[in-house]
């Protein structure tokens, strides 16, 4: 074995390890956690997951999450893919500002921004909706959009617009019909981005929502803080946090693959 | 080239427009109570530039901003060079490579206080994986009285948590490398050093410029991970900037010296991330020639 591969085996099992642990505990009852250090469960048990699906508030949390993640993604790319065709084609006044003042929105240290954030979506009465969880997302998530976008549609060459043009495609058809099958890698990958950065955001999400939009997130450490720690349920719940994202990434994994090739990104 | 179009204005307008109302209000908000001493809602007094003299001045401050400092670049001299080895590593067609892909992206995909969990029990001596395999290593281990185990188990959950990021963008890099490249550098009887130096490196230059600035924002206001992990402790060892102004401005609810601070971090990061990007920038430009 080549010593390249031997670092790339190292660095997949020191990856696991962590991840095995709590799926390791997630079926152990909490006298087997803290009574003694066993590698695999000896009491096999999958009452932590019952008290996860049969508990509103706990398995609410996951749908919360997925909607506002969804709804962020889907307002972040239609915002984005015409924002970053027009930073990849044209120059106009004060784009370079404009470009650096989007990414300088993902800088913004988050404790002092959140009592702001909660007066601000309280006065239009959207306090404790997915849709405010969603939109303060697009944040930090439409720049990089763009500045992901803007590496994918740099790399489709200028003269295939220009042929549409003259073929008589006005630019909504030409964008929708022509433009964006060639770049659906890169939507993939933005969308993969987007999926990922909403999903694992805490401050934001747990200050602007309440009871009906609370992020599974936020459910969790509630748990934490309740007295006597409760920690099969909280592996169960940790590893059902992973897996819509592993759902995510393995339907786009080609996209991925794919995509990541043809971009500047 | 590009064209000279103003009306292209109409096409960013959605996006500016979105970012304006989340970033621009809050922003106005906390610059607003930066130069105010807050007694209640309706008892403010204009102070000028007092809170940011008392913050300059804070020891607080200055001991968190040099903590942070020293985590974020070794979380860079770490991540980068560990990052770059396993996109080298990995395979890159086929089967093999999709599935890569799918366990290197797992760590991203967990929620920030998860992770803090997940390294929380991984690390203990006493009932995790992690500190079992320490301590039989026959190293005294122990995070939570230890500084240095605390600083040594966040400096590798944050490894643990993000050099995947900066591996699939190199390997996204690699990606688009023709293979006419690697042939023509075969045919001069290059050295994978060589080919690694001179070929791969100077195309790897705008992935690791995103990489670099997004690990080094996202490392410099770290606070879920160490806050679940540690809680900043044992003493103040692991309390970075971002817990010191969570505390100000949440634990004592100082609104006034919590802006103030925050608006000199967020310069901080500003300033940092201008210059990585200038002078990679100007790296790049002189490998070209």
């Amino acid at each position: 074995m080549k010593p390249r591969h031997l670092l790339l085996v190292v660095y997949v099992v020191f990856l696991m390890l962590p991840l095995y642990w709590l799926l390791n505990m997630s079926f152990k009852t909490n006298e087997e956690i803290l009574g003694a250090f066993t590698l695999f469960p000896h009491e096999f048990t999958l009452d932590n997951y019952r008290v996860i699906f049969t508990d509103a508030s706990w398995y609410m949390g996951y749908v919360n999450s997925i909607i506002y993640v969804t709804l962020n993604t889907l307002i972040s790319l239609s915002v984005a893919l015409p924002a970053a065709y027009a930073f990849s084609r044209y120059t106009f006044v004060g784009d370079k500002h404009l470009f650096f003042w989007l990414l300088t929105n993902r800088m913004a240290p988050p404790a002092v921004f959140l009592l702001p954030f909660f007066q601000l979506y309280s006065s239009i009465g959207l306090f404790d909706t997915h849709i405010a969880v969603a939109l303060a997302h697009c944040l930090f998530n439409v720049p990089l959009s763009v500045w992901i976008l803007e590496g994918f549609m740099s790399g489709v060459p200028k003269e295939i617009d220009e042929t549409a043009f003259v073929d008589g495609y006005g630019f909504t058809r030409f964008f929708l019909t022509i433009f964006l099958p060639m770049i659906r890698s890169g939507i993939g990958v933005t969308a993969f981005f987007c999926f990922m950065f909403s999903w694992v955001e805490l401050l934001l999400a747990r200050t602007l929502t309440s009871v009906n939009a609370k992020p599974i997130a936020a459910v969790m450490t509630r748990t934490v803080s309740a007295s006597g720690m409760d920690w099969g349920v909280l592996a169960a719940a940790g590893v059902l946090t992973i897996v819509p994202g592993a759902l995510v990434i393995w339907f786009v994994r080609n996209h991925i693959a794919k995509g990541f090739a043809l971009g500047r990104v | 080239m590009k064209t000279e179009n103003n009306r292209a204005w109409f096409l960013v307008l959605p996006v500016f427009a979105l970012v304006a109302f989340s970033a621009i209000v809050p922003l106005m908000t906390v610059v607003n109570y930066s130069v105010q001493d807050i007694f209640g809602p309706d008892d403010r007094v204009f102070v000028g530039a007092e809170w940011y003299r008392e913050i300059l001045q804070d020891d607080r401050l200055q001991q968190g901003l040099l903590r942070q400092f020293v985590f974020s670049f070794a979380i860079l001299l770490i991540e980068i060079p560990l990052g770059i080895a396993v996109a080298l590593a990995m395979p890159r067609r086929g089967r093999l490579a999709s599935l890569t892909l799918v366990v290197l992206a797992l760590p991203l995909l967990i929620p920030w206080n998860v992770v803090g969990t997940i390294w929380q029990i991984f690390g203990r001596a006493d009932i995790g994986l992690g500190g079992v395999l320490v301590t039989a290593l026959g190293v005294d281990y122990n995070y939570a009285a230890n500084p240095f185990d605390a600083w040594a188990t966040v400096l590798v959950m944050d490894v643990w948590h993000w050099t995947s990021l900066v591996a699939l963008l190199c390997f996204s890099g690699l990606k688009a490398i023709p293979d006419a490249y690697y042939q023509a550098a075969k045919i001069d009887g290059a050295s994978a050093w060589a080919v690694f130096r001179f070929v791969q490196l100077p195309k790897l230059k705008n992935v690791l410029l995103i990489a670099v600035l997004l690990r080094f924002m996202d490392s410099f206001m770290i606070y879920s991970e160490p806050f679940v992990l540690t809680g900043g402790g044992p003493g103040n060892s692991t309390t970075f900037l971002s817990q010191t102004l969570a505390r100000l401005a949440v634990g004592q609810f100082d609104l006034g010296p919590a802006a103030a601070f925050s608006l000199i971090y967020f310069l901080i990061i500003l300033l940092f991330c201008w210059l990585f990007y200038t002078t990679m920038m100007q790296l790049g430009r002189g490998s070209q020639q």
